[in-house]
């Protein structure tokens, strides 16, 4: 007879994405170990945990501090906007500081049935279905039996198990074992790795889950993120190749380039690369193409991480397109960012918290070569990938600019092209002055690819004038001399 | 329902009233001064406050250590206040106790603490001062 229920009850965390990546949240009256280095986010994650239980779900929950004393606590929870004082007046929550100070004298045997009793006491006054540790390991600094304080913990979690509650203990990474006292044997149901490290001087944070009995779960690192909402993971969207492909087209803002792309435009959903050395005209691009979404009366959103807002509408406003008009009507909004003010993760929750702000039809990252190179190579892939997925979910259609140093492109190590739907090379070929505008040099175009559509094979020639962006089959008249 | 007490400590506890000078916690452990079933005339000069959980082996032992400790050293001028976590669970936070049995010397001044069945008469000694370390 099989005691243990294949489908585990859960326990929602209220930590956006979280959720999502445990398909509901924690196992629902069992125990689950949070382990990280110091400042990896276990306290916060936890008292996150309480703080959704009592606001979200109505189910009060119990903190047991074996290290923050009680106002320390609650200054912490009011950053998860959480009135930890109310709360507590309404028995939604119940803070006990167990107060460890130097090692305590031992003479003889003893148990720590006064701790069971404290946290059971607290369990009952509030009725409690969710209980956190934290950082019950203190319990080995305090008494010197180790042997007493095993055998008791173990004794602890399986009577928190019978108990009923949802509890989440908190401990340090060890260097050879997954915790610091191995804490990991006892509790075998849920297991919860924050990794905190510093890449390139950023600060970047992961989390893993190690172990779920009963439950299929994400098995990846995901990002995670501590910021002033809490804490965030950032999933991979399961549904990531299931999204639905559209075959509605959409204008690229340029005729000439419409005419490269089967006479018609970018198919609305797809992702769209524009890359090219410096100058080569990416941005005016990227801008046509967002200004057409708008002229369709849709809105689109700019992520500038090179230029400032107004370098751009300046920059724009010589090729003809007035970016002010449309911003006006809201219909544009542009956010300007520096790739290296913050981590990947960072960056990609705000980008998020924007879309899901401004519900944007088209987006546009320019370039997305720097937010690349913020991260490390294969977490800026994945992440980008996630990105890309959650886009095509919504029916975003993405166009990304990327600088190329020379036309052998070294983005090629990341991989990003093979994530494009339609990828468009600007380049500068040699020849003559065109005689046209300030353009010294002779501009070209091709598209190297654009899925599901005939495009055009051959390279064409631009002009930049105050009347736009004009695509040539040949190279403008005047050059031609 | 389960009776909390019956799950919290390691074993089954015993039903047996321990006996001598001393008298169980009952609403307000903290008063101060005579008042109780106390024998002794004079005013105790060593407060003790042992702290158990029902009538387990380990309290029985510490609470027998205790007197003798107390009958030989302090010349009975102690008092030993009970303080049963099962009746009163409130009252485990207040000395910060995690562990039964524990011992609290009250006064004099400064408070110490000990865990354990003071079986290790040496440490008891140590640690409640009657002896150099």
């Amino acid at each position: 007879m099989n005691r243990e229920s294949r489908f585990v009850a859960k326990s929602p965390t209220g930590v956006n994405g979280l959720d999502e990546i445990t398909r509901g949240g924690l196992p629902a009256g069992r125990n689950t170990l949070v382990c990280g280095g110091p400042g990896s986010g276990k306290t916060v994650l936890a008292m996150k945990y309480l703080a959704a239980g009592a606001l979200q779900y109505d189910e009060p929950g119990l903190c047991v501090t074996f290290e923050e004393n009680a106002k320390e606590l609650m200054e912490n929870m009011r950053s998860l906007g959480c009135d930890a004082q109310e709360l507590i007046a309404r028995k939604a929550l119940a803070i006990d500081h167990v107060q460890l100070g130097e090692r305590e004298l031992e003479s003889g045997n003893y148990d720590l049935g006064a701790l069971f009793i404290r946290i059971d006491h607290g369990i009952t006054s509030i009725g409690a279905t969710r209980v956190v540790l934290d950082t019950i390991e203190a319990l080995f600094g305090n008494l010197a039996n180790e042997a007493i304080v095993r055998s008791e913990l173990r004794r602890l979690f399986g009577w928190l198990k019978q108990r009923g509650v949802t509890t989440v203990i908190t401990a340090e990474t060890g260097e050879r074992t997954l915790t610091r006292h191995g804490l990991e044997e006892y509790v075998a149901d849920c297991v919860i790795l924050l990794d905190h490290r510093v890449e390139n001087e950023i600060s970047t944070r992961r989390l893993r889950i190690v172990k779920y009995r009963g439950s299929a779960h994400g098995t990846n690192e995901y990002p995670f993120l501590l910021d002033e909402n809490g804490p965030t993971v950032m999933p991979i969207t399961s549904a990531g190749l299931t999204h639905i492909a559209s075959s509605e087209r959409i204008s690229s803002g340029n005729l000439g380039l419409d005419q490269m792309l089967a006479d018609s435009g970018f198919f609305r959903g797809s992702s769209i690369l524009i890359s090219g050395t410096a100058g080569t005209g990416k941005s005016t691009f990227a801008m046509q193409f967002a200004t057409a979404a708008c002229a369709r009366s849709e809105q689109a959103l700019y992520f500038a991480f090179e230029e400032s807002p107004s370098q751009i509408e300046r920059n724009m406003r010589s090729v003809g397109i007035d970016v002010s008009t449309w911003i006006s009507q809201h219909k544009l909004r542009i956010v300007a960012a520096r790739p290296t003010s913050a981590g990947l993760e960072s960056h990609l929750a705000r980008i998020h918290q924007d879309i899901d702000d401004f519900k944007p039809s088209v987006v546009v990252f320019d370039p997305i070569s720097n937010l690349v190179a913020a991260g490390n190579g294969s977490s800026a892939k994945s992440m980008l990938t996630r990105l890309i997925d959650y886009l095509k979910l919504q029916g975003i259609t993405a166009l990304f600019t990327a600088l190329c140093e020379n036309r052998q492109d070294s983005g090629a190590a990341i991989g990003i092209f093979s994530l494009m739907d339609a990828w468009i090379l600007l380049g500068t070929g040699c020849g003559k002055a065109s005689g046209f505008g300030n353009s010294e040099r002779m501009r070209t175009i091709q598209v190297l690819k654009s899925r599901g559509m005939a495009h055009a094979q051959d390279t064409r020639f631009l002009t930049f004038s105050e009347a736009g962006i004009q695509i040539f089959a040949e190279p403008t008249p005047a050059a031609k001399q | 329902m389960k009776r909390p007490g019956a799950s919290l400590s390691p074993r089954k506890s015993l039903t047996r009233r321990p006996s001598g000078s001393t008298r169980k916690a009952a609403s307000n452990p903290k008063r101060k001064g005579n008042s109780g079933a106390s024998a002794q005339a004079n005013p105790a000069q060593w407060e003790l406050r042992l702290y158990v959980a029902g009538n387990t082996p380990n309290s029985v032992a510490a609470f027998s250590n205790l007197k003798q400790i107390c009958e030989t050293h302090m010349g009975g001028r102690y008092r030993i206040e009970i303080i049963d976590l099962l009746r009163n669970p409130q009252l485990a936070s207040g000395d910060q106790i995690i562990a039964i049995p524990t011992l609290v010397r009250r006064l004099p001044t400064p408070i110490k603490k000990i865990i354990g069945d003071l079986s290790n008469r040496e440490r008891v000694l140590i640690g409640l001062d009657l002896k150099p370390a």
